[in-house]
């Protein structure tokens, strides 16, 4: 088994399937009475969360508590960060108090890879930058293959802002080792060009240029504020989470060009009425809100029409397909409610599988040795 | 596991007709010692617990017109040496639909030995619910126990050094014959 999980590039086939069929295993603890394991007794994981999240935050805090293991929550937020202390020295702290396993959200693409050379316990990549949230991808890989059956040869629609998205370059290559056949779909100036030439190189590049001092994660909003029913209410403000620096990496990924499908990597498409008739699996991105401002579709009325699901372009999805999103969405804007909540949509149950995916890596990770 | 080495004789200490007639006779015993096996769930410990456990519920049909129901219980994620040990695949755990509670559940097990996956089940199966009573039955005890757990329905008792080791193989989980070994090494340490 591997020690860490800083990308969805570290799993092979193999470990990505025992890592699904232990989330199966560990989902069948949800309709039990007792919902407690003692299998990570006596461990420490540490949350450590420079970026604000209440999903993935709580959802790695419930794994790991399921597990017996002892859970410290560290947020940037009222912590010595907020006085200067670099990434490093927190690191060297946890390190002193013995962390089993650290999670860690940064704002910067690369952090857990940094962290992985400071710590001797295992570290798990939990969002960086717009770079990977690999375990997103492995329980939407579980969603899939739960409502599915398979995830071979399985039609994946990624829709919306791929070039800012961790949950789509995670997906794309877990997808790819699994062997689902992914397209990407949006518009031009928010498809990357390296995704079809493979991806990750230049993302752990970028990694290096981490600067401790970075660390400054963007207002939130909560989960479920934007939206309502009014198709078009969508304020910035509204929007949640974003990490300051990502629109100006986001930048450097685009050359200029727009990538067609490459050998072996995912397909692209600007064009989401023709892509749905073919597809097993639609997901959809969440609109980050000052891509709004950086001019990279016109309005948000704009992309909503074009990009965005509703109930016609539902029709034309297959029977069996189905509906996903990471959350938090933007109801109106790249979902349309009716969509969210119809029963071809996925979100609640990603939510419960990002529970047992996350037990799957955390007792791969930390029950043996 | 152990597996015998090619230059080391094994000694066969149950053939496939052996094999069967213990489990004829441990069913037998589940009939009488349990007045008929009525409110009785059977859970194989895997891998080679369900197998025999499925195996128990058909000869159980077969002498008295019974269904008994029969599940898995695995017991990786309850184990005392996890850190001893790589990371292991869990195996499947399935109760049966009517559940454990208020029943009588029999564990199924094929070698007993330190007693430990014992243990582990009886912690697993304090988590699934509260079974009115809890027995064991294996097809061979091999003696050591490091526990104080002794089986309800014992197979066989074969006597064994702690050098050796006891290997079973059942068609239904290791493809070919059944039949239970004696290995006079044992590979890669105490697992029963």
């Amino acid at each position: 088994m591997i020690k860490h999980l800083r990308s969805a590039a570290d799993l092979d086939a193999e470990t990505a399937t025992l890592i699904l069929d232990t989330a199966a295993e560990m989902a069948t603890l949800a309709g039990r009475e007792v919902k407690k394991l003692p299998t990570l007794r006596g461990r420490t994981v540490v949350n450590l969360f420079y970026e604000d999240s209440t999903r993935t935050r709580i959802s790695f805090e419930a794994a790991a508590k399921r597990l017996s293991a002892d859970v410290i929550n560290f947020s940037a937020k009222g912590s010595s960060v907020s006085k200067g202390e670099s990434l490093k020295d927190t690191a060297l702290t946890l390190q002193a108090m013995g962390a089993d396993a650290v999670v860690i959200r940064h704002p910067a693409s690369g952090a857990p890879h940094r962290l992985a050379s400071w710590v001797d316990g295992s570290v798990v990549n939990a969002g960086d930058g717009t770079h990977e949230h690999p375990t997103q991808a492995l329980l939407d890989a579980y969603t899939m293959r739960s409502r599915l059956g398979r995830l071979d040869g399985l039609r994946v629609a990624i829709v919306g802002d791929v070039l800012h998205s961790r949950v789509a370059r995670s997906n794309v290559l877990l997808l790819s080792t699994l062997g689902a056949q992914v397209t990407l779909v949006g518009p031009p100036t928010l498809i990357p060009i390296d995704v079809a030439a493979g991806l990750s190189g230049d993302a752990s590049r970028r990694g290096d240029r981490l600067v401790p001092g970075e660390a400054a994660g963007g207002p939130s909003a909560p989960a479920g504020s934007a939206g309502g029913d009014e198709p078009r209410a969508v304020s910035p403000a509204a929007i949640a989470g974003l990490s300051g620096d990502a629109s100006r990496r986001g930048d450097r990924l685009v050359p200029g060009g727009v990538a067609g499908a490459a050998g072996g990597g995912p397909a692209v498409s600007y064009d989401l009425d023709s892509v749905l008739p073919d597809s097993d699996v639609v997901m959809m991105l969440r609109v980050q809100s000052e891509r709004m401002q950086d001019s990279y579709f016109p309005s948000a009325r704009e992309y909503s029409r074009r990009y965005g699901l509703d109930m016609r372009r539902l029709r034309r999805l297959p029977e069996h397909a189905i509906v996903m999103h990471p959350g938090p969405m933007n109801r109106g804007m790249e979902i349309a409610p009716e969509v969210a909540d119809s029963p071809r949509s996925t979100i609640v149950e990603q939510v419960a599988n990002g529970v047992s995916a996350r037990m799957a890596v955390l007792y791969l990770l930390l029950g043996g040795k | 596991m152990a597996h015998p080495r090619a230059d080391t004789p094994s000694k066969i200490i149950l053939s496939g007709a052996d094999l069967q007639r213990v489990v004829d006779r441990i069913a037998h015993q589940i009939l009488e010692k349990t007045s008929g096996a009525t409110d009785t769930v059977l859970l194989g410990i895997p891998t080679r617990g369900v197998p025999l456990a499925r195996r128990l519920a058909a000869r159980i049909h077969a002498f008295e017109g019974i269904d008994v129901p029969v599940g898995s219980l695995d017991i990786t994620l309850y184990r005392d040496d996890l850190r001893r040990h790589a990371t292991r695949a869990l195996g499947k755990t399935e109760i049966p639909p009517g559940g454990i509670d208020g029943r009588r559940v029999i564990l199924v097990d094929d070698v007993l030995f330190s007693g430990r996956t014992v243990r582990a089940a009886l912690d697993a199966l304090g988590d699934v619910g509260r079974p009115q009573c809890v027995q064991l039955a294996v097809l061979v005890d091999r003696g050591h126990r490091e526990l104080p757990i002794r089986a309800d329905y014992v197979g066989k008792n074969i006597p064994t050094a702690l050098s050796e080791s006891v290997r079973v193989a059942l068609s239904e989980a290791d493809g070919g014959v059944d039949e239970v070994r004696l290995n006079p090494t044992v590979e890669g340490g105490r697992d029963q």
